[in-house]
């Protein structure tokens, strides 16, 4: 029986023993930039696997039996599950690809197990975009698909040496470009991935969050990571007027702030311009939650998003994907001058029993001061004349945090200013709260984009008078000014440890830097953030009007068909296949022609040879040696070895780059 | 005209370089030649290279001309030599019957000419009391038709009809031709008073039509110093033996022709068809025609294969005569065949 199924089946077709290294390289092009993200032991794990299976290829050492790879699959499975808690999701599933991939090696016998560890490898290949969409993630997988189609080229029967496989497949890769260039442009877009990334795939996204504590945001300014970048329309406002609003917290517990205004109870936001209006299109990285971090303060806003009671700019959807869009501001503004009640109350809610020093100053200034504008100048100046210290490294608080940072440590960073201000504000009955945002950005001036980085995180305070509104006040301005007119790098004491991005200021790093951060941001613009909104605005600058998806798809085919009818119309025209004796000759006049000597499609080789040696007398005896050889082969009895010949004249001709004298 | 010019030079140089390759090419080309006969291409390769020296010391300056007759005769051909009188027609037909040591006869057509002139008559001989045959000039290894457009179309078909059949059919009798038969006609321009113009379908008889044009130069000069070439006729020796022609005819056609080439004289026949200059194209005939004569132009250059180039070489002097322009009325020109070829890619 047995017997008779094989029969059936084609005869299973063995593979080379130089195969294996290809396989190999494939398994570990394919899965090197997953040991980033991967568990160390399970890298260790894939990394033995591949060297031992290149140790036994090269002693041809026996494979290990499959009951021993079964037990070895099944403990790697287990303890991948183990690892994970799930053996689904993003990071669990790459986890046992790699893990496949790496093992497959040790088991391979014939053409189809080979196949497995191709099919595998340009799958895993997909598996990286899961955690990179960059421009060197891209370029390792263009390296890597070569090399993994290589390998399929090799495993059909190419002996070629590598170079010329791997030369093959590059060809192949590039005839594609064209198609992959028409289908990315025209095949219409979806808002969002198209199939959905897993569940856990947006995990570890950094960026503000909607609480604040003490060391929140110093913990975010330790990352050079970009937070969002920024082209204005016309020129870019001054730097101190650069406040990113981002979530607005108004509840305090003693430690942390929280936000969450109830949105019924709040008044429409009332915003009247006193300033310009300043256009510009932003591009969010990613940060997992809905805001997004417009210039204080919003006047128009994308589609999907609405503005908070708070003029936070808030998305319908959590920004899980770079997101570009356009909006306006003004920096100068009245917003609110009538609150509802509700809010102001809770503006100045306070949790009971902290800081009795505090409250204590507080009430005195409110006795002693008419206007909440007098109260804030009092704090302000307390700021300014005691000796506060700005500092990334603020000693620990306890319970009375305001108390103690006020009366004893004066040692703080943003968030320590703007939180004790906020509670010396509502102790004295001026409603209050914080506000976290960027601050401030770099400008990139290869591009003229500002850049805005997690380093730029701040927090600041807004109080509010009856008719004038809502009003900011920075009161780390007060303690470290140069925090608003440079940066954080200039602000903190020189002994302080920075990320090293902010703190090393070589100008050809910089410039170094510059440039990169453009290349990525331009890569961001056009390739990654090519999303139905480009695309539509792409296809009308090409003249299509109202693109929409029933039209693309009618380009896109009718493109196809075009291409596929030139193909088609150029396989089906008769035509001779080229002789070798003709593909060599050939070769040989293209090359003699790069020299300067053109052959004219008339002419015969003995006729081109004598012509040859009157124009350019060094090449030619090579010449007529070729033609020699050529016309014995085409127009007499010659054999291979005038074809071996010929091959070698044209190897004899120099080439351009080392013309002869 | 310059065209025609710079293929000419290129193809002189070529002779050359064929001549110069020939020894190796033949070396390479009869791994086994022993085994039919040892001496023989040698033999003929000298006799030929003489023959061609020999030759040019009688017309100067001719060497071309005087292959492509050659080319026609070792391709069994007949050959038109159309040009002004006094340039030296009659010579060149002279001297090669000379060299090839052939017998010779000569007829001079005038228009009173009758079909019995070249072929002969039959008068009664009284002795016998019956008609004897006495061979016309006709029966010749090597007929020289000086100016036979001057005679009128019956005796022109008369000789035409011979030269396509090497037989002659007089008095109810046929009578073969000697071997080789072969027909230098000497053609004046057909504009001059007093021509019959042959049609085209006797034309096609002639297997190669060449010019001779006016000699050049030097070689002019060297005429004008050592006074006229024809008292040097009767001291040519004869450079062949007798039965040596016909074995160097058999061997001109077994000239290997391969299918590329093959293919290439296809592309020019198929190029004359349907040519907007040409009132028709080259006909199956002349297509086996450039065959030949290219086989035979090889052949002389010492090649056991036919090159492209022996094509192009030939081409004109075999096409010319058989393609009429459209808007002229008259013959394609040399040109015109150049302009063809340079258009025709070798496939």
């Amino acid at each position: 029986m047995a017997k008779n199924r094989t029969e059936r089946l084609r005869p299973q077709v063995l593979i080379e023993r130089g195969d294996v290294p290809w396989l190999i390289a494939v398994a570990a092009a394919t899965s090197v930039p997953h040991a980033a993200h991967l568990p160390a032991w399970l890298t260790a794990l894939a990394a033995a696997a591949m060297l031992g299976r290149l140790w036994s290829w090269q002693r041809n050492a026996r494979l290990p039996p499959r009951w021993l790879l079964s037990i070895f699959a099944v403990v790697g499975v287990t303890a991948i599950g183990w690892q994970f808690r799930t053996l689904l999701g993003r990071d669990a599933g790459v986890a046992l690809l790699v893990f496949f991939v790496a093992l497959k090696p040790m088991e391979i016998h014939t053409r189809r197990d080979a196949l497995v560890v191709v099919m595998l490898g340009y799958f895993l290949l997909l598996t990286h975009y899961f955690y990179s969409e960059s421009i060197p993630t891209a370029l390792w997988m263009l390296a890597a698909a070569t090399l993994v189609t290589g390998t399929l080229l090799r495993l059909y029967g190419g002996h070629q040496p590598a170079r010329e496989i791997l030369g093959y497949a590059a060809r192949l890769l590039a005839q594609a470009a064209p198609l992959m260039i028409v289908l990315f442009v025209l095949f219409p877009r979806v808002e969002g991935p198209l199939w959905g990334l897993p569940r856990d795939a947006h995990a570890g996204l950094t960026g503000l969050s909607d609480t604040m504590a003490p060391g929140s945001i110093n913990n975010l300014i330790q990352s050079g990571e970009i937070a969002f970048r920024v082209r204005f329309v016309a020129e870019i406002p001054k730097k101190s007027s650069l406040y990113w609003r981002g979530p607005v917290l108004d509840d305090y517990d003693g430690q942390t702030w929280r936000g969450g205004l109830p949105r019924s109870a709040a008044l429409p936001p009332d915003i009247e311009m006193r300033g310009e209006r300043i256009d510009y299109v932003s591009t969010l990285e990613p940060h997992g939650k809905r805001w997004l971090l417009a210039l204080d303060l919003p006047v128009s806003l994308p589609r999907d998003s609405a503005l908070s009671p708070a003029f936070v700019a808030v998305s319908r959807e959590p920004i899980v994907q770079r997101r570009r869009y356009a909006l306006a501001s003004t920096t100068a503004y009245t917003v609110n001058a009538q609150e509802a009640r509700q809010t102001l109350q809770r503006a100045l809610r306070l949790p009971p029993s902290v800081n009795p020093r505090t409250r204590e100053l507080a009430r005195s200034w409110a006795a002693e001061l008419e206007t909440p504008e007098r109260i804030s100048d009092r704090a302000l100046a307390l700021f300014r004349r005691e000796d506060f210290v700005y500092t990334l490294q603020p000693p620990l608080l306890g319970a009375n945090a305001v108390d103690e940072f006020l009366f004893s440590t004066r040692r703080g960073f943003c968030e320590h200013f703007a939180s004790a201000y906020v509670f010396l504000m509502r102790a004295a009955g001026v409603p209050a709260r914080v506000v976290t945002g960027y601050m401030g950005g770099e400008v990139n001036p290869v591009d003229g984009y500002l850049t805005v980085r997690q380093s730029d995180a701040h927090a600041w305070a807004e109080i509010w008078v009856a008719g004038r509104g809502w009003l900011r006040v920075d009161p780390t301005a007060a303690v470290a000014p140069s925090r608003i007119e440079s940066g954080v790098a200039s602000a903190l004491p020189a002994a302080e440890p920075l990320p090293g991005l902010l703190r090393f200021d070589n100008p050809w790093l910089r410039a170094l830097r510059y440039r990169w951060e453009a290349a990525g941001n331009a890569w961001n613009q056009w390739v990654l953030g090519y999303n139905p909104d480009r695309q539509y605005e792409l296809l009308t600058r090409l003249g299509l009007e109202e693109p929409d998806w029933r039209k693309m798809t009618a380009w896109l085919a009718g493109l196809t068909a075009i291409v596929l009818l030139v193909l088609s119309f150029g396989m089906l025209r008769p035509r001779r296949a080229e002789l070798p004796e003709q593909l060599a000759w050939r070769q040989f006049c293209q090359r003699l022609a790069r020299l300067g000597v053109v052959r004219a499609e008339w002419e015969g080789p003995q006729a081109f040879a004598q012509r040859v040696s009157h124009e350019r007398p060094e090449l030619g005896p090579l010449t007529h040696e070729a033609a020699k050889n050529f016309a014995a082969i085409r127009y007499g009895a010659g054999g291979p070895d005038e074809l071996k010949r010929l091959r070698a004249c044209c190897r004899r001709l120099p080439s351009r780059w080392r013309k002869t004298n | 005209m310059a065209a025609l010019a710079s293929i000419r030079a290129a193809e002189c140089g070529y002779n050359r370089e064929g001549a110069g390759q020939s020894a190796g090419l033949a070396g390479h080309y009869r791994p086994n030649a022993f085994m039919t006969t040892t001496a023989a291409p040698n033999l003929s390769a000298s006799a030929i290279e003489s023959l061609i020296a020999a030759a040019n010391r009688v017309i100067l300056g001719k060497d071309t001309q005087i292959r492509l007759a050659l080319a026609c005769l070792l391709a069994r051909g007949h050959l038109l030599i159309e040009d002004l009188p006094g340039v030296g027609k009659t010579t060149l037909a002279h001297t090669l019957a000379r060299l090839l040591g052939l017998e010779f006869s000569r007829v001079q057509f005038t228009s009173d000419m009758l079909p019995a002139d070249i072929i002969g008559v039959s008068i009664f001989d009284r002795e016998r009391s019956s008609f004897r045959f006495l061979p016309g000039p006709l029966f010749a290894q090597v007929l020289l038709a000086d100016e036979i457009n001057r005679a009128t179309p019956k005796t022109q078909s008369a000789l035409l009809e011979a030269m396509e059949e090497r037989q002659v059919t007089a008095e109810g009798e046929t009578r073969a031709l000697p071997e080789p038969f072969f027909v230098i006609a000497t053609q004046n321009p057909s504009g001059q008073i007093g021509t019959f113009p042959l049609p085209e379908s006797q034309l096609d008889r002639f297997l190669l039509r060449i010019e001779l044009g006016y000699p050049d130069r030097n070689a002019e000069r060297a005429l004008l110093e050592s006074g006229g070439r024809k008292e040097k006729l009767p001291a040519l020796a004869a450079c062949f033996e007798p039965d040596q022609l016909v074995m160097l005819q058999r061997e001109a056609a077994a000239v290997h022709t391969s299918p590329a080439l093959l293919d290439y004289v296809q592309a020019l026949t198929e190029a004359t068809r349907g040519h907007p200059a040409f009132v028709h194209g080259l006909s199956p005939r002349a297509a086996l025609g450039v065959l030949a004569v290219a086989r035979a132009w090889a052949f002389i250059h010492g090649r056991k294969m036919v090159l492209p180039e022996d094509v192009q070489a030939i081409l004109p002097s075999v096409a010319c005569h058989r393609l009429r322009l459209i808007n002229s009325a008259s013959h394609a020109r040399p040109e015109d065949i150049v302009k063809l070829i340079k258009t025709t890619p070798l496939p």
